[in-house]
């Protein structure tokens, strides 16, 4: 039966091991988004790894800057000029603590997760790749930390090397060290997968590439909502990720790379805000970050970013972590219960992430005919294509679950797909 | 909501789990494989064109229901049919496809093809619907090439 109004009635109060307390019923409330109907059946988001939903806290601190503080930022002498440059610039420092980046020069505003790869690939690519290096990705890597590293290979004749991976979707790390050799120039790989919810051994591969004097650059973008992510503990190069997955706005992300090589690495846009002396001849950049940052940014994304932060902070993440690993773990055993239901992706380390495929039926089929029952998920390739290749199949239905689902909705789930077999076979 | 039975009608269903004409054609004049990156469908239509007219077709390929059903319905409605003829059902096609087409007695006239007006009430399934379309289109204007619908 489909569940009542009230999704999460039956919803358990997870405990942690912090004897915090999580609540999803609470959770839920945040985010107003939720609580809606589609064509008269509760809606059931479930794809969160495109992108998650935002809390209230997040939208009013959007609001209140464009209502009370919105100006130019670093530029001007007048009062909104400096509050909204005060606003900015406090998002960045909640940003660094957040991750336990050691500085906030460490924390370079971006578009997003790919604009971070794009920067990394362009700027410390272009000066330290050169013709017969090669550069190391996973074979499950999403085709923003593909791309900019063929487009590197390509421009300096280059080669991309790939870890290769089982077909439980786990990195192999014994074939991944022996890539290594005196032409290997860098490894891009991310730290959870977002076609196959794979959690990888990511401080392991870092430990291997250090012990060959090899920086790393972690794709964190499907990490961040799930986990708390310490870069200093995992020692990480750089690490990137979107404000938009974590429950913050779109079009605003962070680049953390470690000072020294940033210090080192040429700007990779130019333009207002990155230079500190600009003449027809010749032209001084500015530090970090703004060395980075040219141009107006996305000054509100930032502030929303900050509110994130915020709420993110009062959180207990490791209650999130065992809340949405008990969803993973009941997803898991009722999607494998249907027939001719395949998971593509059965890691032992997961975030709450479910590829699946069905016997006879297309994955856009799938979709469709849940969004008819208010359930949102995502098909496709996932920007993963080599993953769909490495698995001989086109593409992947994909539940994504957040801290705010539950298991009313899992139920939901599992109630439409049998509803996609009556329709279509 | 658009009704789901509006798009999964008994034919498209039925083409969907027996599409006709769902084979490889050694000697046909004509190859074009058709795809849609966005959802990974993908399709080989073969043609033997002979005067302008379509003695044979078929194809062959993945993808979702409504683009293998399309697929197999456009075959057996396109066959004898002259590659003007063709092109023409195309049109129509896609204007019933897309929500552009007034009045029952319009659509009446496609035959089978009817069975797909439920699709322009959603946007997203137009392409699969045309996907099969878009590389016959291709394959009697003689494009030796990989189609596709982005
Ligand atoms: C693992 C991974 N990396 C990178 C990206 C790209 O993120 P964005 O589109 O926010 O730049 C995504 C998002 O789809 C992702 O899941």
């Amino acid at each position: 039966m489909r569940p009542a109004n009230e999704i999460v009635t039956s919803e358990p109060v997870v405990e942690s091991r912090l004897h915090k307390t999580f609540d999803v019923r609470k959770i839920r409330k945040d985010f107003p988004i939720l609580n809606q109907k589609v064509d008269g059946k509760p809606l059931v988001y479930l794809d969160n790894a495109a992108t998650s939903q935002k809390p209230q806290v997040v939208i009013d601190a959007m609001v209140k800057y464009y209502l009370e503080e919105n100006s130019n930022i670093h530029r001007g002498v007048h009062y909104l000029s400096e509050k909204a440059t005060q606003s900015y610039e406090a998002a960045r420092d909640k940003i660094q603590k957040y991750i336990n980046a050691s500085q906030r020069q460490e924390i370079i505003f971006v578009r997003g997760t790919t604009e971070g790869v794009n920067l990394v690939a362009s700027s410390y690519g272009r000066s330290n790749v050169k013709q017969g290096d090669e550069i190391i990705i996973s074979a499950m890597e999403h085709h923003s930390n593909i791309v900019p590293w063929q487009i590197l290979c390509e421009e300096k004749g280059a080669k991309l090397l790939i870890i290769p991976m089982n077909d439980a979707g786990e990195l192999l790390l014994d074939e991944y060290e022996k890539l290594f050799n005196s032409r290997t120039k860098f490894i891009a790989v991310n730290h959870v997968s977002n076609a196959l919810g794979t959690v990888n051994p990511i401080k392991q591969i870092i430990t291997i590439a250090h012990q060959y004097g090899v920086p790393v650059l972690v794709d964190g973008a499907q990490a961040v909502p799930h986990m708390r992510v310490d870069v200093l503990d995992l020692d990480c190069d750089f690490y990137v990720f979107s404000g938009h997955k974590m429950f913050g706005p779109t079009g605003v992300g962070v680049l953390y790379g470690k000072k020294k090589f940033l210090d080192a690495m040429p700007p990779y846009h130019g333009g207002g805000d990155m230079i500190k002396y600009v003449t027809f001849e010749k032209t001084i950049y500015n530090d970090l970050p703004n060395k980075f940052e040219a141009g107006t940014p996305n000054i509100a994304g930032g502030v929303g970013l900050g509110a994130t932060i915020d709420y993110l902070n009062k959180i207990d993440m490791t209650a999130v972590r065992a809340h949405e690993h008990e969803l993973l773990e009941y997803a898991t055993q009722a999607l494998s219960s249907i027939k001719g239901l395949s998971i593509i992706g059965t890691a032992k380390e997961k975030a709450s992430v479910i590829s699946f495929v069905l016997e006879d039926v297309h994955p856009h089929d799938i979709g469709t005919i849940l969004d008819d029952d208010g359930i949102a998920i995502r098909t496709g390739h996932h920007c993963a294509q080599p993953v769909m290749q490495r698995f001989g199949i086109p593409a992947t239905a994909r539940a994504s679950f957040a801290m705010y689902n539950t298991k009313v909705e899992v139920d939901a789930l599992v109630e439409g797909i049998y509803r996609v077999i009556e329709v279509l076979t | 909501m658009p009704a789901l039975n509006e798009l999964y009608q008994e034919i498209i269903l039925d083409h969907n789990k027996s599409p006709r004409n769902f084979r490889k054609m050694p000697d046909a004049t004509r190859k074009v494989e058709g795809y849609n990156p966005l959802c990974g469908d993908h399709y080989t239509v073969y043609v033997k064109l002979e005067d302008d007219i379509i003695k044979d077709i078929s194809f062959e390929g993945a993808g979702c229901a409504i683009s293998k059903a399309s697929a197999s319905v456009m075959s057996a409605t396109v066959k004898g049919k002259t590659k003007a003829e063709a092109e023409e059902l195309f049109e129509s096609f896609h204007t019933l496809v897309t929500g552009k087409m007034d009045g029952m007695a319009e659509i009446s006239t496609l035959g089978k093809l009817a069975a797909f007006s439920g699709v322009s009430e959603f946007p997203a399934r137009v392409k699969c619907a045309t996907l099969a379309w878009h590389t016959l289109k291709a394959a009697l204007e003689a494009k030796e090439e990989v189609v596709t619908t982005e």
